[in-house]
């Protein structure tokens, strides 16, 4: 497995490395280090999520959200 | 005195079959069940006393290129007096062995879109770009592995689309291309990015840009994203498909038709209605054929009469032997030396450009096997 798949917590900088277009949600972690951003299952909204915090959506109520894509690039062949 | 006459050697009689011969040796018999005399055997020592050789003012008076159609991007002509061999291998190099340009590399930033990033990388692969032919051909250097980029080997490309709700879409909308923004991605979303001097060689008219730009490349909806970088590299379609620049070159026979007895009246009515539009015609039977004895019109004058209009456009589908009212009044065949190739260009070159090329692309060839040969006997 090489290091970046491997989990890394986020700090304040956001990711610690390759982050270059970090867009502005790093801008939620607002002091405190340990604010994750996750994506509404049912509405689509960006919902933070503080540590303990209860896994719901504070737009609809959903329960159920995803963890959003790496900010890495990821290179391809067109094959 | 009697030895001397012993040396002279015996005149080499060379035989020459006769027109009808040769036209027979030459056709390909297509019947209800088979296909018979599939092979040539135009080369020495087939037919005992016959010269076959090889020459290159005979191959220069036998061999022509008719053009029937010739649109940028697709051409059909005719190749008459080669080989199969020949002409096969002018298909098989205009598909496999012609360089073109086409994405090879791609640098995903983002895809929140429902297609997965292989699959999308995949599609973005696959469609053909087209651009100023002077920097496609003369500019634009191969790329070898491991190479750094330069404007000379590598074409960068950008697509970058976010699809967002319309504000302004009317109310009772269903459709999503009226309700979002970007939901559907097309080919001519890529975003074609100069570098160096590829300013001068693609810029204007002359720019990279998807032969045809409405290729659905990925559908969005609201919140999804697509953000990446492409390079593009020259290749050939013996590595990649997607580097043929003929959306299939291909060849076939030259049909034959042959009409051995009349067909007249509502059977030749029938017998047109057996071949595609256009090949059969109706003509009527003239005073002079119904006066001619043993012609099969006599008697017959002012009834139509089925004739051979225009052969090439038939598919050989064999269904007037299937009938018994035209079974031995109609020889199908196909001329073993006439090939009608279809050339349709995927953008990088023009159609007719292809074949030249791949002409070129076997003397090239030929030239080196000659040089292996000659080293080999060294």
């Amino acid at each position: 497995m090489s290091s970046r798949e491997q989990y890394q917590v986020p700090n304040s900088q956001g990711f610690t490395t390759g982050a270059s277009n970090n867009d502005g949600n790093s801008g939620g972690n607002s002091g405190g280090n340990s604010v994750m951003w996750y994506t509404c299952g049912d509405c689509a909204v960006r919902v933070p999520l503080e540590k303990g915090a209860p896994i719901r959506c504070q737009k609809c109520g959903a329960r159920v959200l995803y963890k959003e894509r790496t900010k890495r690039m990821v290179q391809f062949e067109a094959r | 005195m009697g030895s001397s006459k012993k040396q002279t050697a015996v005149p080499v009689r060379t035989k020459v079959p006769s027109p009808e011969e040769v036209e027979k040796r030459n056709t390909v018999h297509i019947n209800a069940e088979t296909v018979t005399n599939v092979t040539s055997t135009d080369f020495p020592g087939f037919y005992p006393g016959e010269d076959h050789s090889w020459d290159i003012e005979k191959f220069r008076e036998s061999v022509h290129v008719v053009f029937h159609q010739n649109d940028p991007y697709e051409a059909q002509f005719s190749l008459i007096g080669v080989d199969a061999s020949i002409a096969n291998a002018f298909r098989r190099i205009m598909i496999a062995d012609i360089p073109t340009l086409a994405i090879e590399d791609i640098f995903m930033w983002n895809n929140t879109s429902v297609i997965q990033d292989e699959v999308l990388g995949h599609r973005l692969g696959l469609i053909p770009f087209t651009g100023g032919k002077e920097g496609l051909h003369n500019f634009l250097k191969w790329y070898k592995k491991g190479e750094t980029p330069c404007d000379y080997n590598t074409v960068e490309l950008e697509l970058k689309v976010k699809c967002e709700n319309n504000e302004s879409a009317p109310a009772n909308s269903k459709d999503p291309k009226e309700l979002y923004h970007n939901a559907h991605v097309y080919a001519k979303d890529i975003k074609f990015v100069p570098k160096g001097r590829q300013a001068k060689y693609f810029s204007g008219e002359n720019a990279i840009r998807p032969t045809n730009p409405d290729i659905l490349v990925a559908k969005m909806r609201p919140g999804q994203e697509i953000d990446l970088t492409m390079h593009m590299h020259k290749g050939v379609g013996s590595d990649h498909a997607k580097f043929s620049p003929v959306a299939t070159a291909s060849y076939r026979l030259m049909p034959t038709i042959t009409i051995l007895e009349p067909i007249l009246g509502r059977d030749a009515e029938k017998f047109q209605k057996c071949f595609p539009e256009g090949v059969i015609g109706l003509e009527k039977v003239t005073k002079e054929e119904a006066k001619k004895k043993g012609s099969g019109y006599e008697g017959h004058e002012g009834e139509v009469k089925a004739v051979v209009l225009d052969a090439m456009r038939d598919t050989v589908s064999r269904e007037c032997l299937r009938h018994d009212e035209f079974k031995d009044k109609v020889k199908l065949g196909r001329r073993r030396d006439h090939f009608i190739y279809l050339v349709e260009s995927t953008g990088q070159w023009e159609s007719d450009a292809i074949f030249l090329e791949s002409i070129a692309h076997l003397k090239e060839k030929a030239k080196r096997f000659e040089k292996m040969v000659v080293n080999m006997v060294q």
